[in-house]
């Protein structure tokens, strides 16, 4: 063997020894550092002819590539090793638990609220609002509630003490109040909470109502119907959900209408429940939003909330509400 | 109301099935809330005399009686009945009869052989009363088919009317109804005029035409006070649910029950002089034949006599001249009384009136006398008596002012088409009078309906008689106007998502709380105070939402849970008084226990201040709110709570829950909260570009030593306010107390950076602006550096 293959040979045994990169650098220095052997070599170069010269001088550099060569691979290996080792070292039981804040969450109420705003929302309803302290004249008067009449019956009522002032009874008055700033179209939805004096399994003393207003050119019954049906169906996520009108009363609208939901067939009968009041905005109701009924028509309906949300995930207990207990809630997230 | 179907059947004509009687009913809007079958479903129950009753040999709670039961041959039934007595007249199920769910069938009861079972009304469906058996009257038949004898092959609807159908109060006017909306004919009975046998009269007047459109009287005489009011009578006065009491009390019901017009029976002998209908004077009072006082009101209506008031018109009668079981001449009063005179003068007084009830919506006033021939009638046949002549007054009567219908208006407010002559046909059924000018229609109500006023009114029963099933569903054609939304403004959907996501749960408390919540909470002795609360711990609207998040965190920590982080979004009440004088919508945020829910990687640490101010500061967003110290708040820790302003504006408070009340309400540790208007956290503001420096930035560190009292909220106020205009941020980013820092005194560090828009800062002027910092740190707040 030639002692320059036998530099290669030894460079080659050296770095494949080397356990660590600090261990190939002082092998480097063996064969490529000042007075590594290669460099040995170069600088007998000087002692030989002009002949040999440049042929020997070729040999050494060809010699000087393949071992900075054997070094690269060999750097690389060991690097390849190391990060293994490391990523083994390093890595982690994936399966425990991220770091976290617990989950909150929206009470069943809201987020069956939103739902309806989105939906209404889609049909270009925006969301009105009122305070839950009125005077008289919005919670029943404008609504041709009118003092002493049996009308004001159908809704016990909560009384400020020394004050004409109420706890609204239904959010209609917030109708009133968004006629009297609005030209229309009018097209609104008012959620909120309202109240009547009455306590019991299936009766909270205060609740939330969604109420619609429609006042425009045109509008009527069947547009009513219409809406109503439609809201049912993408509410409750179901196409086979129909609707019923029949004849009621309220003092605010003319002709008055109970809105009866088929939610269920059982042996070819159908099963209704009741989900709401409606009819056409009574002219006078009208006026009282300063708009003028010979010219525009509206129809309102008014759902209880609360209602709509024990239907929606078959909630069986009005209290549960009210009773602020996480583990109810939770079920909401 | 409740209406028995045979009654409706013989009086009328009605012949539907009942279910297909209460469709109808519920789809013309008088709905029926429950069909209950009169007795329940069985048969060979027939009527039986207890001959006799021994104890029975082997049980002390039964007793053997030997019954007749009819055809001849006495029975031997053991019974466990506390009140079988011999000579009864009780329901006995013979052998063989079918009861629902069982057979009866001969059998030993303890050793004695029973024949058959006596029965209780629950046993017949007719009640839920077990407490004994049937007593049935002395007269029944022995033998007779108790379903025939007790007229049990009967429906009961109970109806839901609502405030304007006044005219549905009665068996005529559903009668009425019944045959509009099923298009048949109705024929009622007519009362026929009962001539006057003897001359006996009272005068009767109308002081108050307006309040008493007609008033009829008249007196019989010597009626026998030992009549009873006949079974058949009794038993439909129980179907609607009154009690029988005394004939001539039953017949006035009756009559009200039939045609809806209340009438009213005074003893004729303890009247004196003229009845005159008029207005009660200042200190006028009644005793009323409840017994109950009826004190002077403005406008109360009154039936006096020469003596003063003895009725309260169209309400209830006085004690002291109303019928006895000793009267025998009788002055019967009909009469037609406004509603605007009658209404809430029963409620004001706290009456309950069946009269006041109908005569509040509406009685018909052409039915006035009828009613009373028709009493008069029943009076004689039933109690025996002689009748007077009818003497009468005329008040002033309702008007029947007739309305344009315009076709084309019903046709656009139904949204369908109906014809011209079928809406006519529809209003003649209801028995408007319908005349035409030009294309309308001109509708005049008949005299029972006080609700058909307007155009809408017609539109409603051309639709109720045309059947609200037909009503199509349209979609609704109109303009549709894009809806106004900030870019920037967040619904209350998006603040509470942005809540919850921080790990509060959202509750919904009562708006209405206790005082001493208010007094505790928010030092508020003037809350808003409800008139009539559901409780007296609810008798105060809310100022603030602290009361009721404590008190979920309380029912939440007692039902085993250990951490709780919990939401409100809702109205406070406040200003004081009784007039509100704003409502604003407040969100609120109650922490109890750790920061973090218990998990491997955290240490668990009590949630503190900061963490409650950092949830608020990450809801509200940079910038927006600033946080003063000194926060006095009712709910919070003095030294733990800070007011939290936007502007000028004080829009809410972050604290510590105060140590007093959290020792109050029974709480281990401390929660921290926040609670703030949601306007400014809803108002949006849309961004605007200002532009990127390229320049480098250049972060210095600078840590000073301050007194203790210092806040670093002033500090920093200090600075950035004297800072030029590169630098671009100072902040606080570590604060020491302890070894190194002398007590009363703590550490600040300060980050500062520092980024020229147009070129890069040399060091020296770095190094001049920290350098100016650090002195007005030194000569504003007596700050000495870090050693």
């Amino acid at each position: 063997m030639q002692p320059i293959d036998k530099i290669v040979a030894d460079a080659r045994a050296a770095f494949d020894s080397a356990a660590s990169v600090a261990d190939l650098e002082q092998a480097k220095s063996r064969f490529l550092g000042k007075s590594g052997a290669l460099t040995e070599l170069l600088k007998g170069l000087g002692k030989l002819s002009a002949e040999e010269r440049p042929k020997a001088g070729a040999a050494i550099n060809e010699a000087k590539v393949r071992v900075e060569a054997l070094l690269a691979s060999r750097r690389d290996a060991i690097l390849a090793a190391e990060l293994d080792l490391r990523l083994a070292a390093e890595s982690i039981d994936v399966t425990l638990p991220g770091r976290r804040q617990s989950p909150g969450g929206l009470h069943p109420i809201s987020r069956a609220q939103e739902h309806i705003e989105r939906l209404f929302a889609s049909m270009g309803f925006s969301v009105a609002d009122g305070p839950e302290i009125e005077n008289d004249f919005y919670n029943f008067t404008a609504l041709r509630m009118f003092p002493d009449h049996p009308s004001r019956s159908m809704q016990d009522t909560f009384y400020v003490a020394d004050s004409d002032k109420v706890l609204r009874t239904h959010t209609s008055p917030v109708q009133i109040r968004h006629m009297q700033t609005h030209e229309p179209p009018i097209r609104i939805i008012c959620p909120g909470r309202v109240y009547r004096v009455d306590h019991d399994a299936t009766h909270s003393p205060m609740f939330h109502q969604i109420e619609g207003l429609w006042v425009d050119e045109g509008i009527s019954l069947a547009d009513l119907k219409g809406t109503v049906a439609q809201f049912c169906r993408a509410f409750f996520e179901r196409d086979d959900i129909g609707i019923r009108f029949r004849p009621s009363y309220f003092p605010f609208v003319e002709p008055g209408v109970e809105i009866d939901m088929e939610w269920e067939r059982k042996d070819g009968e159908v099963k209704y429940l009741e989900i709401g009041g409606a009819g056409v905005v009574h002219p006078d109701v009208l006026r009282n939003g300063n708009i003028d009924p010979e010219r525009y028509s509206g129809f309102a309906f008014g759902m209880g909330l609360d209602r709509l949300a024990m239907l929606k995930y078959g909630v069986n207990d009005l209290r549960l509400f009210f009773d602020n207990d996480l583990k109810f809630l939770r079920q909401f997230r | 109301m409740k209406v028995s179907v045979k009654w409706l059947r013989e009086l009328a004509g009605v012949d539907l099935p009942v279910d297909r009687l209460a469709h109808v009913l519920t789809m013309g809007g008088l709905e029926v809330e429950e069909v209950t079958p009169a007795a329940g479903a069985f048969e060979g129950i027939v009527v039986a005399h207890v001959l006799t009753v021994a104890p029975h040999p082997n049980a002390d709670k039964l007793r053997v009686a030997e019954v007749e039961a009819g055809k001849g041959t006495t029975l031997t039934i053991v019974c466990g009945a506390p009140n079988v007595a011999a000579g009864q007249k009780v329901p006995c199920a013979l052998v063989g009869a079918k009861l629902p769910g069982m057979e009866i069938k001969r059998a030993k009861l303890r050793g004695v052989e029973s024949s058959g079972m006596l029965c209780s009304a629950r046993e017949l469906g007719m009640s839920d009363d077990h407490s004994g058996l049937l007593v049935l009257p002395e007269d029944a038949p022995v033998g007779m088919d108790i379903r025939e004898y007790l007229d049990l092959d009967d429906t009961v609807l109970t109806l839901k009317l609502t405030p304007n159908r006044g005219d549905c109060l009665s068996m005529f006017g559903i009668a009425r109804d019944i045959a509009a909306l099923t298009g048949k004919a109705c024929s009622l009975p007519e009362a026929s005029p009962v001539s006057a046998t003897i001359a006996d009269s009272r005068e009767v007047r109308i002081s108050d035409p307006a309040a008493c459109g007609h008033y009829f009287g008249r007196v019989i005489r010597g009626i026998d006070p030992s009549a009873r009011t006949p079974a058949w009578m009794a038993r439909r006065l129980e179907r609607a649910g009154l009690r029988p009491r005394s004939p001539l009390v039953d017949i006035t019901n009756f009559v009200m029950l039939e045609r809806g017009q209340p009438m009213h029976a005074f003893d004729h002998a303890k009247l004196e002089g003229a009845i005159d209908v008029r207005m009660a004077k200042p200190g006028e009072e009644l005793k009323l034949l409840t017994e109950q006082w009826a004190e002077y009101l403005p406008n109360l209506l009154l039936i006096t006599d020469a003596s003063g008031p003895v009725a309260l018109g169209g309400v209830m009668g006085g004690f002291d001249s109303m019928v006895t079981d000793a009267t025998t001449n009788v002055f019967f009063e009909a009469a037609y009384f406004a509603p605007e005179a009658v209404q809430g003068r029963a409620k004001a007084l706290q009456l309950t009136s069946d009269a006041a009830y109908r005569f509040e919506r509406g009685v018909d006033f052409a039915g006035t006398r009828a009613a009373l021939e028709r009493a008069t009638e029943l009076t004689l046949a039933i109690c025996g008596g002689e009748a007077g002549p009818v003497t009468q007054a005329r008040g002033t009567l309702p008007a029947r002012r007739p309305q344009r219908v315009r076709p084309a208006r019903v046709r656009a407010l139904l949204g369908y088409e109906v014809a011209d002559d079928d809406m006519a046909g529809a209003l003649r059924r209801l028995h408007c009078t319908v005349a035409r000018d030009g294309g309308d229609l001109v509708a005049t109500p008949p005299t029972w309906r006080f609700d058909l006023a307007i155009e809408e009114d017609y539109v409603e029963e051309v639709a109720r008689v045309h059947g609200y099933e037909h009503v199509p569903a349209a979609a609704p054609r109109s303009s549709v106007p894009m809806l106004d939304v900030p870019e920037g403004a967040r619904t209350r959907f998006d603040l509470k998502r942005a809540v919850a996501s921080l790990g509060y749960q959202e509750v919904i408390n009562y708006s209405f709380v206790s005082s001493q919540w208010e007094a505790d909470f928010a030092d508020n002795a003037t809350a808003v105070r409800l008139a009539n609360p559901i409780a007296s711990n609810m008798d105060v609207m809310r100022s603030t939402l602290v009361g009721g998040l404590v008190a979920a965190v309380k029912s939440n920590l007692n039902r085993d849970e250990e951490r709780v982080r919990l939401f409100e979004v809702g109205r406070c009440f406040l200003g004081a008084g009784p007039e509100p004088q704003e409502q604003p919508e407040r969100l609120g945020c109650i922490t109890y226990g750790p920061r973090m829910p218990e998990q491997w990687a955290e240490k668990a640490q009590a949630a503190d201040f900061y963490d409650a101010k950092g949830d608020l500061e990450a809801i509200a967003g940079a910038g927006l709110l600033e946080f003063r110290p000194g926060g006095r708040h009712p709910s919070c820790h003095p030294g733990r709570c800070a007011s939290v302003w936007a502007g000028d504006r004080q829009v809410g408070v972050v604290g510590e829950l105060h140590p007093k009340l959290q020792l109050k309400y029974e709480l281990a540790a401390a929660p921290v909260l926040f609670e703030i208007d949601c306007d400014v956290l809803l108002a949006g503001r849309a961004p605007r570009y200002s532009g990127v420096s390229r320049m480098p930035t250049v972060r210095r560190d600078l840590a000073v030593v301050v007194a203790e009292s210092l806040s670093a909220g002033a500090i920093l106020a200090a600075v950035r306010a004297a800072v030029p205009a590169c630098v671009r941020e100072v902040e606080v980013f570590d604060q020491y107390r302890g070894k190194g820092v002398e007590s009363g005194r703590k550490s600040l560090a300060f980050r500062i950076v520092i980024q020229d828009t147009a070129r890069t800062l040399t060091d020296a002027e770095v190094e001049e602006i920290v350098g100016s910092i650090r002195q007005l740190l030194i000569q504003k707040f007596q700050a000495s550096p870090r050693t």
